[in-house]
């Protein structure tokens, strides 16, 4: 058994072998509705360094991945809305200071059905449809609105723990998280895809880009927002403010000990450079150049925290977080 | 004395009614088969037809990218070939090691009975399970990090139960005169299982090896959960150094992605030549899958003609 013999010693010699070997390794984790943006980011990035520095890019979700981030296991993360008061928290008690980088926006999508009727929402229809209330009793459209079809309504959301779930449930109904439970739910927005297209009585949210790579499949329903207009999801919409309140930005999250180290430092610059360019070609809605320069400057000057104190702002708009970011 | 005609004829068609009930069950039991067989080939000629135009050779040798058409799986399949490397070296030794020991020393008593009853519960724990005590001990308490050892030495865990099963399933089947023969002419114990036991016994617990590595190769939920990565557009370092002592093993504290996640990762894209992608990435690791399976029937094959009882 000379095999089994060598197979042990081999294995038990390569597990001893101590040592940290993470030089010119950029660690970024978090949101999937960020991934793609930083996957390109990261690709390009390695291209122009010829592999002499690193980045590896994980999925575990908004709070999943600031689990990690606030116990220092990660260099760069990956949000879909801004840090909690909790987990400021956290990060404070492991001793982590955080650089907040907005990187652009994603406009929250609500999908219906080519053959629907269906046209424009209010955000009160919407609460009256998602509300925790509104479970087993509200099941057909025109419950919602007296002019809708009397026909089933077939509802299709994201799973419990995306935090596009957290924000489409606080911009509809106040709270956080509060939705009915009794809708066909999925963490994979092509799920929700295919269930809207095959169904005339079906409606759904989700990410712009997954309405835009769908356009032949889906119509977008226009948001009447506070001013009273009905408005279409679109990049213009999104930088003028006027589509409201379910435009949300996307962020990055920079471990101030992480931006010490060289890489980490080129990856974010690299990012503040071409993260534009990278959202617009995954179909997000970039921020004006002057977003940019802002947080370069605050990279600089070494401006750390964040500018949403705790809580996740809903309806935001690009000038207003333009203006808060000036102040940090 | 010859049966009464009508008594004859009740008999004929008591046989033709029961060749009948035959014939039916035949039929079930083939369409039966049938039914396995098509949804296995109709999967797998779907993957093929949508992934048909990605399975190219830049398709292995491309790490993943944005764009779906030049997107390939180099880390992906380098991963998954590296984590079995680990999840064989540890499982091997520690499971065949394991079915010897309870099926040829130790001693009949209530701690073996417990021992044994817990190892066929293992073989029935969710992987997912096996995820969360990876994450626990080997990346938090032991400080092994997401890398390419934690998922061996994970998936390791997760087969040995079906390796330790498969070595005393092997051995049970070997005669116990051979046992006798052995001591008869003064072989050890040790020789008689050095010697005769596991080189009998070995076609068997090489295809409990291979099932085992087959089901760990396709395994996603304890890989995630103790962290794989999903982007990874470079790999560990190579084994073979060019300065002494010329070999390396900081490829096994490496990030590392394997094949399933990055499928995984591709069925959640937005963008449909992604599924594409996804669907070739299926078909390469079902080729895996069946190579490993061939390799087993094949070995058992050549070691079987070696044994001459």
């Amino acid at each position: 058994m000379n095999f089994t013999r060598k197979t042990v010693f081999v294995a038990l010699a390569g597990l001893m072998a101590a040592g940290v070997a993470q030089a010119q390794l950029v660690k970024v984790d978090g949101s999937s509705t960020v991934y793609p943006v930083t996957e390109g980011v990261a690709e390009e990035f390695q291209k122009a360094k010829k592999g002499a520095m690193k980045v590896t890019v994980g999925i575990s979700g908004t709070g999943g991945g600031f689990k990690k981030f606030c116990r220092g296991e990660t260099d760069v993360q990956n949000a879909s809305r801004p840090i909690t008061a909790k987990e400021m928290e956290d990060c404070a008690k492991a001793g982590v200071k955080y650089y907040e980088i907005p990187v652009a926006f994603d406009a929250l999508t609500v999908v219906v059905n080519p053959k629907s009727t269906i046209k424009q929402l209010t955000i009160a229809e919407l609460k009256t449809m998602w509300e925790p209330a509104a479970q087993g009793k509200v099941t057909k459209w025109n419950q919602v609105n007296p002019s809708f079809p009397d026909a089933p309504l077939k509802l299709f959301g994201a799973g419990a723990d995306s935090g596009t779930f957290e924000y489409f449930s606080e911009a509809v109904t106040g709270k956080a998280k509060s939705s009915r439970g009794d809708y066909t739910a999925s963490e994979d927005d092509n799920v929700l895809v295919q269930g809207v297209q095959r169904d005339v009585n079906a409606i759904g949210y989700f990410g712009y880009a997954y309405y835009a790579e769908n356009k032949n499949k889906l119509k977008a329903v226009a948001i009447v927002n506070a001013a009273g207009k009905a408005v279409e999801p679109s990049e213009a919409a999104v930088i003028d403010g006027s589509y409201n309140p379910l435009a949300r930005p996307i962020l990055i999250y920079v471990s101030e000990a992480g931006y010490k180290r060289p890489e980490v430092k080129e990856f974010v610059e690299y990012y503040l450079k071409h993260g534009a360019q990278m959202a617009k070609e995954v179909k997000y809605v970039p921020l004006p150049a002057k977003s940019y320069e802002l947080s370069a400057d605050h990279l600089k000057k070494g401006k750390l925290g964040t500018v949403f104190g705790g809580k996740n702002e809903i309806g935001i708009k690009i000038e207003e977080l333009l203006a808060r970011e000036a102040k940090l | 004395m010859s049966l009464p005609a009508e008594e004859i004829a009740a008999i004929r068609a008591n046989i033709a009614s029961r060749k009948i009930r035959d014939l039916i069950f035949t039929g079930i039991g083939i369409l039966c088969l049938g039914i396995a067989m098509m949804t296995i080939a109709a999967l797998f000629v779907d993957m093929l037809v949508t992934g048909w135009e990605r399975l190219r050779p830049e398709f292995f040798t491309e790490f993943p990218s944005r764009r779906a058409g030049q997107a390939g799986i180099l880390s992906a399949w380098v991963g998954s070939v590296l984590v079995m490397l680990v999840t064989a070296a540890v499982a091997v030794p520690l499971g065949v090691a394991a079915g010897i020991w309870l099926e040829e020393y130790a001693p009949k008593h209530w701690i073996t009975d417990v021992i044994e009853i817990n190892i066929n519960n293992l073989a029935g724990v969710p992987s997912i399970i096996y995820g969360l005590l990876a994450l626990g001990l080997f990346v938090y308490t032991f400080g092994l990090g997401q890398s390419v050892r934690t998922a061996g030495l994970t998936l390791a865990l997760l087969i040995l139960p079906v390796v330790i099963v498969a070595t005393r399933e092997a051995i049970r089947s070997i005669p116990q005169m051979i046992r006798e023969a052995a001591y008869a002419l003064g072989a050890t114990k040790w020789q008689t299982v050095k010697d005769h036991i596991l080189p009998y016994s070995m076609p068997g617990i090489l295809t409990g090896i291979i099932i085992g590595l087959s089901r760990a190769i396709g395994e996603t939920a304890p890989i995630i959960t103790i962290g794989a990565l999903t982007f990874i557009a470079f790999l560990p370092p190579a084994p073979i150094t060019d300065v002494a002592p010329y070999v390396s093993f900081e490829w096994l504290k490496a990030p590392f992605t394997v094949m399933p996640i990055q499928i995984f990762n591709w069925t959640s894209r937005p963008d449909p030549n992604f599924h594409q992608n996804a669907a070739a990435a299926g078909v390469i690791l079902v080729a895996m899958t069946l190579s490993m399976n061939a390799l087993a029937i094949w070995l058992r094959y050549r070691l079987r003609k070696n044994i001459k009882w």
